[in-house]
């Protein structure tokens, strides 16, 4: 009773506020377009065709929101213990190290159907352990995670750079990147896998990646929800003090819970280097990582909700590529602005419109009360 | 009851929290230069009340008038320029300031503070000798006991000029001394014509400060009677709407073996300070053993150790099947498994986790155990229904096991936790202020159950604040002072009186209680 606020209903908080967001944060790019003297509708109609009009546009939607869905379920996963992992773009880069180290060694002597798990497992392991540290000095130095993972971002981002410098760079080539890898250590493309069931799509960078995607939602969900571990992971999240009188080994939750996070990071990895790039260069993780954390937000740590974002997200990078390619007056820097809202209002500002939302709730439910009476 | 001008008058003052009507159709009157009580459990509106005259929240209708005439307070500024003053339940200080410092805090005259230093000192100074409220205006406020830090909150109050003063439950961390010295400061501030509303339940306290007493009931006033006219039963009896038994029954003790044996245990902080020194006592199956105390002299810490949270320096436990040494720690979960149960004194922080429903709070601690667990998935409907039986068992209500932790009443949430604690019979039940922020009806049936279970053999430590309550359902008591135990009575031969002075370290007669502990 000494709170003012009152619990809204779950459908408020995960849609209504959501799409609220998303209208202010279009609100304000309709102006900014509109000021700099183009149509902001037409802006918009083609943002949309861009991302959805064609097979093309979907896939590529699908195939950013598979990095997004990645990363977005790290934050989530960590944020349910109150870890704040900023570190998925370092976990996601040496995701890809690890998918890189597996085919590059093994790509002239083994099968797919053997390269594939081994590659999956790689991506998470490397991932994690890039994670562990940030993790280890956290419960146990007490060193802080949101410090200690954005360090470990700049270090996974130098030791590629000599990585790929020293070591994986194609011998004889000017540039930072590995040599491709055999055809039997690519990920199917979504392409060839609906034409073995006879239906034509164009061509995309989606790929297998994507039902990995969905497959890692869901084991999230069960894993936070409903099991022991989960449960553990959720009260040390909530309160440490009451897990700990539960007999909670907080510490080890704390690195069980970053290494998962970590490992999930760590399959943008996947998606990139066996599903898109087929060989290890520099910068591949573009991002992802970050925007993982407003995906997160916009998602509220819910697998579903994530999935949501990630499509949402992924519709905004590839509707704005085609919007800069087809309106001229709109540079890539345009695109990046309506980005930035959109991650500023849903991401930063979830909350901002909560206050008067809440109000006008009340002030409705009450009405209805009063008409039942 | 028209013998003096009426200070406060609030005329049909509602307010609803969403679908929650905190207050409903609220008139009050409170003449000036009275003391005027307001009882109800909790969650019957007292708080909210109160809030609104303080200008915390603005009513959804109704009026105020303050000497007769009607004023808008829609913020504390109103509500000080209207010459009302509150002191809060939990004190709103600045831990390291001084207390000068913190008197004058938002109320700084001009740009330069030395200037309004000057002039406070000498007002506080009046203040000081009028009313008998001394304090050390140079002391850093985390360094001076709560009893002087309410005195703070006091002059604070008076300082801005109020004729009229709110105390929300302002003995809840007091010794009896203490309570005391307020009291006799509260009837002079009453003496000099300023009028006193004072919340609490504490019907004790009520009965022999008040002039005129209020009680609250699901957010209304149930009835406003002059104190003399009335009684603690009757005013239990009208909180609750139904009769109480404020007395509990209990056969004599039967002690069995020694479950609970401290020996020297001792316990230093980082900074060096002694938390625990030279404790020793037991407590067999069968009994209940009370720990008295003043909050901040060890009993937490005492807790603690026993509950395996955290690790002792010196000494030696050995509580049901666990032994514990500086050399040698246990964890809760070990101590869990010895069939030792722990009722921690912090429900909210520690007892259970507020964003939880209801069901998975009642297997805090045991959400290990098979019964709730497949090989990976949790059983969620075995998990419901054992939270059901738990809710039943307990009269926890709602009897829901979908709501969250935080949304039951104190009450409610303690008797979840109990029910959780208690349902497997454990040998040894630690209990930690069992009845804090908990209304008179959850008592009742709380003190019960704890009762129940020694009477099934269980060895019982009882922390508490409430010396009722130590005295009630304790067989012995221990009292602890700085670290130290500094007396064990027979509970039969204990009061208030006693305890409070051993608490504070100044009983007299120290060979009486040193005699008793040997028997």
């Amino acid at each position: 009773m000494n709170q003012a606020s009152k619990p809204l209903p779950v459908w408020i908080d995960i849609v209504v506020i959501p799409l609220i967001n998303l209208m202010l944060a279009l609100s304000v790019s309709i102006v900014i377009i509109y000021l700099i003297g183009a149509n902001p509708f037409e802006a918009i109609k083609l943002m949309i065709q861009g991302a959805f009009g064609s097979s093309e546009g979907v896939g590529y939607t699908l195939y950013y929101a598979t990095n997004f869905i990645f990363t977005g379920l790290a934050v989530a996963i960590a944020f349910h213990s109150m870890l704040f992992n900023i570190g998925g773009e370092g976990q996601a880069y040496i995701g890809g190290l690890g998918v890189a180290v597996v085919l590059l060694a093994f790509d002239h002597y083994l099968p797919a159907w053997m390269l594939v798990p081994m590659a999956l497992m790689a991506s998470m392991v490397f991932g994690a352990a890039w994670a562990a540290i940030p993790a280890y000095l956290q419960a146990y130095r007490g060193s802080h995670i949101v410090i200690t993972t954005i360090m470990f971002n700049f270090i996974a981002a130098n030791l590629m750079v000599y990585l790929l410098v020293n070591i994986f760079i194609e011998p004889g080539s000017m540039t930072p990147q590995s040599r491709p890898f055999l055809d039997n250590a690519w990920l199917p493309s979504m392409q060839a896998i609906f034409a073995d069931i006879g239906i034509k799509i164009s061509e995309s960078p989606l790929n297998l990646s994507f039902i990995f995607a969905l497959i890692a939602s869901f084991f999230v969900w069960i894993y936070v929800w409903h099991t022991r571990w989960g449960y553990e992971m959720r009260s040390v999240g909530f309160s440490e003090q009451a897990a700990s009188y539960a007999g909670i080994k907080t510490k080890r939750v704390v690195m069980i819970t970053m290494l998962i996070s970590g490992g999930l990071a760590g399959l943008v990895g996947i998606n990139e280097i066996m599903g898109v790039q087929h060989k290890l260069m520099l910068d591949f993780v573009a991002g992802y990582g970050f925007t993982g954390i407003a995906v997160a937000l916009m998602g509220r740590n819910h697998p579903v909700g994530i999935i949501m974002a990630s499509i949402l997200f992924g519709a905004l990078f590839q509707g704005g590529a085609e919007l800069a390619f087809d309106m001229p007056i709109i540079s890539k820097e345009m695109v990046f602005v309506i980005q930035g809202l959109i991650i500023l209002f849903s991401g930063a500002l979830t909350y901002m419109s909560r206050p008067w939302i809440e109000k006008l709730f009340c002030v409705f439910y009450q009405t209805r009360n009063l008409r039942e009476i | 009851m028209t013998d003096s001008p009426v200070a406060i008058e609030l005329k049909d003052i509602s307010k609803s929290f969403g679908s929650v009507q905190a207050n409903k159709n609220v008139n009050l009157k409170i003449y000036k230069g009275t003391i005027h009580g307001i009882v109800g459990e909790n969650g019957a509106g007292k708080s909210t009340l109160m809030s609104i005259l303080y200008g915390f929240y603005e009513a959804d209708h109704g009026k105020i008038y303050v000497n007769s005439k009607e004023t808008t307070i829609k913020n504390s500024t109103d509500a000080i320029n209207a010459g009302i003053g509150m002191v809060h339940q939990h004190f709103m200080l600045v831990e390291n300031f001084t207390v000068l410092e913190n008197i004058i805090l938002g109320a700084e005259s001009g740009m330069m503070l030395s200037h309004s230093i000057a002039n406070a000192k000498n007002e506080i100074r009046k203040l000081e000798e009028s009313y008998g409220l001394y304090v050390d205006l140079n002391a850093l406020v985390q360094n001076i006991p709560v009893g002087q830090q309410q005195r703070v909150e006091t002059i604070k109050a008076l300082y801005r000029g109020a004729k009229i003063l709110i105390l929300d439950e302002p003995t809840g961390v007091l010794t009896p001394q203490e309570a005391d010295q307020l009291f006799d400061i509260l009837r002079a501030l009453k003496e000099q014509g300023t009028t006193i509303v004072i919340i609490t339940h504490k019907l004790r306290e009520i009965m022999r400060l008040t002039d005129y007493v209020s009680v609250m009931r699901g957010g209304e006033i149930v009835t406003s009677l002059k104190t003399s006219q009335t009684s603690k039963e009757e005013l239990a009896e009208l909180m609750v709407g139904r009769k109480i038994h404020l007395e509990i029954d209990k056969t004599p003790v039967k002690p069995g073996e020694t479950l609970i044996d401290v020996r020297n245990l001792g316990l230093t902080d980082a900074q060096g300070v002694k938390r625990l020194d030279n404790i020793n006592f037991q407590v067999k199956a069968g009994e209940i053993v009370g720990v008295a105390g003043v909050s901040g002299n060890g009993q937490s810490e005492l807790l603690e150790i026993l509950s395996g949270l955290s690790p002792c320096s010196e000494g030696k436990v050995q509580i049901s099947d666990i032994t514990i040494t500086p050399k040698r720690q246990t964890d809760p979960r070990a101590v869990r498994n010895a069939s030792i149960a722990h009722v921690p004194e912090d429900r909210i922080k520690r007892g259970l986790i507020p964003q939880f429903v209801a069901s998975e709070t009642a297997i805090l601690g045991y959400h290990n155990s098979s019964a709730y667990n497949g090989i990976i998935l949790t059983k969620t409907e075995e998990i419901r229904n054992h939270c059901v039986y738990l809710m039943k068992n307990f009269d926890v209500r709602p009897n829901n096991p979908d709501i969250k932790s935080a949304n039951f009443s104190g009450g409610n949430q303690q008797k979840l936790i109990l029910a959780r604690e208690m349902e497997k019979i454990p040998k040894v039940l630690l209990v930690g202020q069992p009845t804090r922020g908990v209304d008179i009806g959850a008592i009742e049936f709380i003190h019960k159950q704890i009762v129940d279970i020694r009477d099934k053999g269980s060895a019982v430590l009882l922390v508490s604040g409430e010396l009722d309550e130590l005295l009630s359902l304790s067989d012995r008591i221990i009292v602890m002072f700085d670290g130290k135990i500094v007396g064990q009575v027979d509970a039969s031969k204990a009061d208030e009186r006693m305890l409070g002075l051993l608490m504070t370290n100044s009983y007299e007669n120290k060979e009486e209680s040193q005699n008793e502990s040997s028997i």
